[in-house]
C-alpha cells in the first residue's frame, strides 16, 4: 500500500508500544467512583443527582450546559456519597459526583447483547441527538464534545469523514487494541457517523506500525460502502487533526480555521466505537480503554475502565508502582499531562497512563541555543520555535503574534528535538496566551 | 504533596544533546585528522593538538575567570574551532602563531559575543583571517606532503621542500599569462583528480583529502547533525560558476571538478558553511546562503587577488545570515492556501 504522510516537520520518537500485544481486559470495579462533571472541553455538566440518590450504570448524573458541553453518566451502580471537588489530572480541583459502588446494575434500556447490529435505524437528526445524549466526546484526548462536530453550520459543506486511528503518541495502544478486537463495531460506528453528516466517504487513517490493524480493517472495510483505509507513514504528530487531513486528503486547514472549512470532520476510532454503542446499543459513554504502561511496570495492560476509577487502582492491578518511578503521565509522552498524584480518576479523555522512571522523567539542563535549526525543521506548523521562545523571553508579544505563535498546536516536536534542551514549548505557551490576550483586548476596543 | 515530577509536555526528549552534536562533529573530523597525519607527519599532529588545546583552554579561562559563568569549554564546540583552525593552516606554521590564532578565534571570534550560539562569524575562519593578515608568509608556505618518511618530516619548509598548492600554482600561472592547458601539462600531478581526491597535494593540514572530508560529512548526515542542503548547494554553486567559465574557455579556466576537489572547498562546504551557529535557520535560507557562498568562492578563485576564496566566501555570507533569517521564513502550515 502507498503510505501517505504530512509534508512539513514532524519527528519520530521511539515508539515503545510495550502493550500492543496485550488484549483488552475489563478492570475491576472501583469501591468508590469519582466522576468529574467537567471532563470534556467546554462548560462542565450540571449535576442532576443529589447526595443519597441511588444510581445505576448509565444513569444520567450531569446534563450538558450550553453549546459546547457534554452529558455525564454514572459508570457504576450505587449511592451518591457526595458532590464535591476532586483533583483532576491537571492538578485542578473540579466538581465531581462521588459514588459508593454497590453491585453492577445497568440501566435496563442498555442493550447488553454483544451481537453486532449493522442496521442503522435512526435518522440523521436522531443520531446526532443520541450522540449528544450519550455524552460522547473525542476519545483521542482532546475530549471535544462529539455532537458539535455533527451540527454543520449553514453554508459549510462536508464531503469526507476521517477516522483517526493513527495513535502517533509513543506507548499508547488503546486505539490499536480497539481496532483489533472491535473492528466491525468501529466500521458500523463509522457508517453511523457518515449517515449523521450525510456524506458518502470515510477514510480510516492508520500508521504503518500497526500492520495487523491495517490489514484487518482493510479487509473488513470491503463489506461496508464508502469506507477506505489509508496506511500512513510513521511520523509524529500524524494524529493531529490538521496533519491527518493533510496526509489523507492533501488539504490544508487554513490558520485559525476548522476541519469543516476544508470539508472534513475528524473523529477518533475510540469515538467511532462509542458512537456505535450509543446509537445501536443505547449505551452512554461511561467506560473506555486505557493503556497502562511503563518500562518497569510489572504488567502492561489495556484495561476497559469505568470512568471515575482511580488510576492508583489500575496501577495496583498492574503490580503496583515500581521503585524509582518519578513521573505519571496521563496520555502520551509528547502531549500528555504529568499528574500531581496517581489518585486522580480516569476520565473520558484518559487514553493511557505511563509510569516514567527516574532519569527519563527529568529534563536535561537547558543550555544556550546553538542555532542548529532543528526546531524549525521539526515544527509541523512551519513556525520558528527558537524565535518565538526568544520573543517570549523579552515579552515581545506583538512580534510573537506576527510570527504566528497562535498557530502552535503544542505538539512538542520542537522541544523534543532541541539538543540544547531549551524549554521551547513552555515559553511558546506563554507567548500564545499573551497573543490571545492582546487579541481579546484589541477586539474589546 | 507528592514528590512526583510535574512538568509540562513534552515528556520525551530526543537523542541529541549539544555535547553529542559537537563531539559528533569532532568525530567527523577524525578521518581528515588521520589523513593529515599521514601526509604531514608529526608536525601536522602537533599543530592540530596545540590549536585544539589552546582553544579549549582559552574558552575555559575566559568563562571561569573573566565571565565567571558556567564553564562549557568542554562541550566540544571549542574543540571544533581548534581542529578547524589547524586544518586551515599549513603544517609548517610556527607553533606560537597557531596559539595566537586560537586565542583570537575563541576570544574575539566567539566569547566577545557571549559565547556559543551568539557569534555571527565562524570563529575558526576569523582566526584564520587574523593569522593570514598577521603572518602572510608563514600562512602561504606549504610543505610537500611526504608520505614515505613521515616520522622525520618535522616541518618540511625548513629544508626547503615547499610546494605551491594547486590553486596557488594555478593563480600564479594565470597571472603570468600562462594558459591552463600549459599549466596542467607542466604539472599534471597537481591537477590529477585522484590525487586531489585522496589529498596527495600541497595545502592546509585538513583540507587536502576530499575523501576524508566526505567520510566525515556522511557520518554527520547519518547522525542527523547536519542536513545535506548546505554542502550540496555550496558545492553546486561553486561547480556552476566555475563550470560556466570553463565551458566558455577551457584554456583559461580550470574545470569544475578540479575546483570542487582543490583547496578548502570540501572542508568549507562540509564543516564551515554548515556551522550551525553562523548559518541560516530555514532550509530556504540555507540554500540561498550556500549557493551564494559557492558562487562567491568560485568568483574569488577566478578573479580575486587570492588563489583561494573559500573562507572569505563563508565569512561574507555569515554577515548576511541575520538578514536572511529576518526575511526568509519557513512555509507556514495553512498560510498559503485558500479554500472557497
Ligand atoms: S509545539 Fe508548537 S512550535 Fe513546537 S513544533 Fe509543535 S507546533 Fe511547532
Ligand atoms: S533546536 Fe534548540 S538549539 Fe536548535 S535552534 Fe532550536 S532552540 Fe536552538
Amino acid at each position: 500500500m502507498d503510505l501517505k504522510t504530512f509534508k512539513i516537520g514532524g519527528v519520530h520518537p521511539p515508539e515503545n508500544k510495550l502493550s500492543a500485544g496485550v488484549a483488552i481486559e475489563a478492570a475491576a470495579l472501583p469501591k468508590r467512583a469519582f466522576i468529574h462533571l467537567g471532563q470534556h472541553l467546554g462548560a462542565p455538566a450540571k449535576p442532576v443527582v443529589q447526595k443519597g440518590d441511588t444510581v445505576k450504570v448509565g444513569t444520567l448524573i450531569g446534563t450538558g450546559e450550553g453549546f459546547i458541553s457534554a452529558a455525564v453518566h454514572s459508570s457504576v451502580s450505587g449511592t451518591v456519597f457526595a458532590i464535591d471537588s476532586v483533583i483532576d489530572a491537571s492538578g485542578y480541583k473540579r466538581l465531581a459526583v462521588i459514588i459508593d459502588v454497590a453491585g453492577d446494575e445497568w440501566e435496563p434500556s442498555i442493550d447488553r447483547n454483544p451481537e453486532l447490529k449493522k442496521e442503522i435505524a435512526l435518522d440523521q437528526k436522531a443520531i446526532v441527538e443520541k450522540i449528544k445524549e450519550s455524552g460522547i466526546v473525542g476519545l483521542g484526548g482532546a475530549t471535544f464534545p462529539a455532537h458539535v462536530k455533527y451540527m454543520v453550520p449553514e453554508g459549510k459543506k462536508v464531503d469526507t469523514i476521517i477516522i483517526n486511528a493513527v495513535e502517533c503518541e509513543p506507548y499508547l495502544t488503546s486505539d490499536h487494541r480497539v481496532m483489533l478486537e472491535r473492528a466491525d463495531e468501529v466500521l458500523v460506528g463509522t457508517q453511523i457517523l457518515m449517515k449523521a453528516l450525510g456524506v458518502g466517504k470515510a477514510i480510516i487513517g492508520i500508521e504503518a506500525n500497526k500492520p495487523d490493524a491495517l490489514e484487518l480493517l482493510s479487509r473488513k472495510a470491503k463489506d461496508y460502502t464508502g469506507i477506505a483505509v489509508q496506511g500512513l507513514k510513521v511520523q509524529y504528530p500524524q494524529g493531529a487533526e490538521k496533519q491527518l487531513i493533510k496526509a489523507c486528503l492533501n488539504r490544508e486547514v487554513p490558520s485559525g480555521k476548522l476541519p469543516l472549512d476544508v470539508g472534513c470532520v475528524v473523529n477518533n476510532v475510540g469515538t467511532a466505537l462509542a458512537v456505535y454503542e450509543a446509537v445501536q446499543k443505547n449505551k452512554p459513554l461511561f467506560e473506555r480503554v486505557v493503556t497502562m504502561t511503563g518500562h518497569k511496570l510489572p504488567k502492561k495492560a489495556n484495561f476497559l475502565v469505568r470512568v471515575g476509577t482511580p488510576i492508583a487502582q489500575l496501577i495496583d492491578s498492574c503490580g503496583g508502582i515500581p521503585e524509582g518511578t518519578a513521573k505519571f503521565i496521563n496520555g502520551g509522552p509528547m502531549m500528555g499531562k504529568a499528574m500531581v498524584s496517581p489518585e486522580t480518576p480516569v476520565t473520558k479523555g484518559t487514553s493511557g497512563v505511563i509510569l516514567v522512571d527516574g532519569s527519563d522523567a527529568k529534563r536535561n539542563a537547558p543550555g544556550d541555543c546553538i542555532r542548529c535549526a532543528k526546531c524549525v525543521a521539526a515544527c509541523p506548523m512551519g513556525l520558528e520555535p527558537y524565535l518565538i521562545e526568544k520573543q517570549a523571553e523579552y515579552a515581545l508579544w506583538e512580534e510573537a503574534e506576527k510570527e504566528d505563535a497562535a498557530d502552535c498546536m503544542e505538539c512538542g516536536c520542537c522541544q523534543f528535538t532541541c539538543p540544547a534542551a531549551r524549554p521551547l514549548l513552555d515559553n511558546i505557551r506563554l507567548a500564545k496566551s499573551n497573543v490571545m490576550r492582546i487579541r481579546r483586548e484589541r477586539s474589546k476596543k | 504533596m507528592s514528590n512526583y515530577i510535574v512538568s509540562l509536555s513534552p515528556h520525551a526528549k530526543g537523542p541529541l544533546t549539544t555535547e553529542k552534536v559537537m563531539w559528533g562533529v569532532v568525530i567527523a573530523l577524525m578521518p581528515s585528522f588521520a589523513f593529515s597525519a599521514y601526509y604531514f607527519g608529526i608536525r601536522g599532529i602537533v599543530v592540530t593538538l596545540v590549536a585544539t588545546i589552546a582553544c579549549i583552554l582559552t574558552e575555559f579561562v575566559i568563562q571561569k575567570y573573566l565571565m565567571k559563568t558556567t564553564v562549557t569549554a568542554f562541550d566540544g564546540s571549542a574543540a571544533i574551532t581548534g581542529l578547524l583552525l589547524a586544518f586551515n593552516v599549513p603544517s609548517s606554521i610556527p607553533i606560537w602563531e597557531v596559539i595566537l590564532g586560537a586565542v583570537f578565534a575563541i576570544a574575539i571570534g566567539k566569547m566577545v559575543f557571549g559565547g556559543l550560539g551568539r557569534n555571527p562569524f565562524n570563529p575558526a575562519l576569523l582566526g584564520r583571517a587574523f593569522m593570514l593578515a598577521s603572518f602572510p608568509v608563514d600562512m602561504t608556505t606549504w610543505p610537500k606532503p611526504v608520505t614515505t618518511q613521515w616520522l622525520w618530516n618535522m616541518g618540511a619548509s625548513v629544508d626547503g621542500t615547499t610546494a605551491a598548492t594547486p590553486l596557488g600554482y594555478l593563480k600564479e600561472g594565470v597571472k603570468m599569462g600562462e594558459s591552463v592547458t600549459n599549466l596542467v601539462a607542466a604539472s599534471p600531478e597537481r591537477f590529477d583528480h585522484f590525487n586531489l581526491f585522496i589529498g596527495n597535494v600541497g595545502g592546509c593540514i585538513g583540507e587536502v583529502s576530499a575523501f576524508a572530508i566526505l567520510l566525515g560529512g556522511i557520518y554527520m548526515l547519518y547522525r542527523k547533525i547536519i542536513t545535506w542542503h548546505i554542502p550540496v548547494f555550496y558545492l553546486g554553486g561553486l561547480a556552476l560558476i566555475t563550470g560556466i567559465f570553463w565551458a566558455m574557455d577551457p584554456t583559461k579556466y580550470a574545470d569544475p571538478l578540479f575546483h570542487l576537489l582543490a583547496g578548502g572547498a570540501m572542508l568549507g562546504a562540509w564543516f564551515m558553511a554548515t556551522d550551525m551557529v553562523t548559518s541560516p535557520m530555514t532550509v530556504k535560507g540555507q540554500i540561498l546562503f550556500a549557493v551564494c557562498g559557492g558562487l562567491l568562492c568560485g568568483l574569488i578563485r577566478m578573479f580575486g587577488a587570492f588563489p583561494e576564496g573559500c573562507s572569505y566566501s563563508i565569512l561574507i555570507m555569515n554577515a548576511f545570515v541575520p538578514l536572511i533569517d529576518k526575511y526568509i521564513k519557513p512555509t507556514r502550515f495553512g498560510k498559503e492556501v485558500n479554500y472557497g
